[in-house]
C-alpha cells in the first residue's frame, strides 16, 4: 500500500508529499505521523509540500489537523513550499490555516524549526 | 411605388451628384466648424464622395429602402470604417452621426423641385428619412463600440502595467499599488507576487498602498487574502502607505487588520523587514566615502 515516507533528522521529521494527496493517503499520514511524533518525541515536524498541485478543502483541514495534533504532542509544525496556486486555492476557499507556521522552503524551515527548539529548551538537544 | 421611389432617387443623385455633394460637403463642414482641426476638408470630400457613390450604387441596383437587406450591405461597411475612424480621432457620436443626417437637407430640396405631387412627396421624404435614420443609428453604435474597443484595450493594457513586483533589497520584495483594487486586478497581483516570491526565495512582501485612492471592506478583504495567501507560502507581508484618512475609515469599517503589520511609510516597513532580517543599515564613519549609497551588515541568527 502507497505510504508517504517519514523521516527523522535530529529532534525533528521530515515529511515530503511529493505525489497528489487522495484522502486515504491523508488519513493514513495522520495515523504514521502522530504514531511517529509519539514514538521518537520530535520536537519539530516539518511537511515539504512543493510537490503537491492540487488541494482541495479535505487536505487543507488535514494540514490543520496535522498541526493541532502535533502540537498536542508538544512538536511543532512547519508547511514549507507551498505552491502559489495552492495558496490562492487555500485562501479562496476560507482556509489561511491560522494555526500552520510557513517557510519558503526546506532550508528556511529547518532554520524555523531549530530556532523555536532551541528557545523552547526542555528535551530537545539532549535527544540530539 | 418603393420602386419608382428607388429609381427616382438614384435618377436625381446621378444627375445632380456633384452639386447634391458639394452641398453636403458643405453642411458638413458648418455643423463642425469648431472641430476643424480633426480632420482635413479633402479627406472629408473624399468620404462624403464614396459614401455618395456607395448610396447611389445601391439604389441602382435595389429596389429596396430597408437599410438591413444585403443591398446596403457595401454601404453599411463603409459607415462602420467611417465611423470606426472617426471614434479613434476622436469626434462625438453626434458628430459622426451627423455625416449622415445632414445629406438629407439636399436630397429633400431635390426631391421637392422634382415631385410636384404634395402626397407622393411626403411619401418619398418619409421613405428617405427612415433609410437615412438607420443609416445614421448604423453609425452611433458603431462608434459606441469602437469607443468600447478602446476601453477594453485600455483596461487590458492598465492591468498588465500596473502590478511591478520590486525587490528592494536580498529578501525582501516591495509591490507598490497603485489605483483602485477590484477583484480581478487583485488577482494578477496576488499571482505576480505569490511567482516572484518562489523565483527570488523572498521573506517578506511589503505591499504599498500610497497609491490605492480609497479603501473600503472590499478592497480591504482583497489585501487580506493576498496577505495570508504569501504566509502559506511563508513570506510575511508587511502593509505601507496607509494614510492618515485611510486609517480612519479602515477602523470606522470596522475591518480587522490585526493580523497583519501595518506601517505609515515604506521606509517604516523598509526598516522592519532590515530588522526581521537581522540586517542594520549603518552610517559610514565620517570622512571615508560611502562604497555604497547604503551599506548594510547581515548577521546571521
Amino acid at each position: 500500500m502507497e505510504r508517504i515516507p517519514i523521516l527523522k533528522l535530529g529532534d525533528c521529521l521530515l515529511v515530503s508529499i511529493q505525489v497528489d494527496m487522495h484522502d486515504r493517503l491523508a488519513m493514513q499520514l495522520q495515523d504514521d505521523l502522530t504514531a511517529r511524533i509519539a514514538a521518537t518525541a520530535a520536537r519539530g515536524v516539518l511537511i515539504d509540500i512543493s510537490g503537491l498541485e492540487m488541494v482541495d478543502s479535505f487536505i487543507g483541514r488535514m494540514l490543520g489537523n496535522i498541526a493541532a495534533m502535533s502540537s498536542v504532542l508538544d512538536a511543532e509544525t512547519v508547511v514549507v513550499g507551498m505552491r502559489p496556486a495552492v495558496a490562492i486555492t487555500l485562501v479562496e476557499l476560507g482556509m489561511s490555516l491560522p494555526g500552520v507556521r510557513t517557510a519558503l522552503n526546506v532550508e528556511k524551515g529547518m532554520e524555523l524549526l531549530s530556532a523555536s527548539t532551541a528557545d523552547g529548551g526542555g528535551h530537545g538537544p539532549a535527544l540530539g | 411605388m418603393t420602386q419608382t421611389g428607388t429609381a427616382l432617387l438614384a435618377e436625381i443623385l446621378r444627375r445632380d451628384s456633384q452639386s447634391i455633394l458639394t452641398e453636403w460637403t458643405r453642411l458638413q463642414l458648418d455643423s463642425m466648424a469648431t472641430r476643424r482641426e480633426l480632420m482635413s476638408e479633402a479627406e472629408l470630400v473624399q468620404q462624403s464622395r464614396d459614401f455618395l457613390t456607395a448610396f447611389t450604387t445601391a439604389l441602382a441596383t435595389g429596389a429596396s429602402y430597408d437599410a438591413h437587406s444585403p443591398i446596403w450591405s457595401s454601404v453599411r461597411e463603409f459607415l462602420a470604417r467611417i465611423s470606426d475612424s472617426r471614434a479613434r480621432q476622436g469626434f462625438t457620436p453626434t458628430e459622426t452621426a451627423i455625416f449622415v443626417f445632414s445629406l438629407k437637407q439636399p436630397l429633400f430640396n431635390r426631391l421637392r423641385t422634382t415631385i410636384t405631387d404634395a402626397t407622393a412627396l411626403a411619401q418619398e421624404v418619409w421613405t428617405v428619412t427612415l433609410l437615412l435614420d438607420s443609416l445614421g443609428l448604423l453609425t452611433t453604435e458603431v462608434h459606441q463600440k469602437s469607443r468600447d474597443g478602446v476601453i477594453m484595450r485600455q483596461q487590458q493594457e492598465m492591468l498588465e502595467l500596473s502590478t511591478p513586483v520590486v525587490t528592494l533589497w536580498d529578501g525582501i520584495l516591495a509591490l507598490p499599488l497603485i489605483g483602485t483594487l477590484d477583484s480581478a486586478r487583485t488577482q494578477v497581483v496576488m499571482e505576480n507576487l505569490l511567482q516572484r516570491i518562489v523565483d527570488s526565495g523572498s521573506s517578506i512582501a511589503i505591499l504599498d498602498i500610497t497609491g490605492v485612492p480609497t479603501v473600503d471592506t472590499l478592497v480591504a478583504q482583497h489585501l487580506l487574502k493576498t496577505v495570508a495567501a504569501a504566509r502559506l507560502m511563508g513570506a510575511d507581508c508587511i502593509i505601507s502607505g496607509i494614510r492618515p484618512q485611510i486609517a480612519q475609515t479602515i477602523v470606522h469599517l470596522g475591518v480587522d487588520l490585526n493580523a497583519v503589520t501595518t506601517k505609515a511609510t515604506l521606509a517604516d516597513a523598509f526598516n522592519t523587514a532590515l530588522k526581521r532580517l537581522s540586517m542594520t543599515i549603518v552610517k559610514n564613519p565620517a570622512g571615508a566615502a560611502p562604497a555604497s549609497p547604503a551599506s548594510a551588515s547581515a548577521s546571521q541568527r
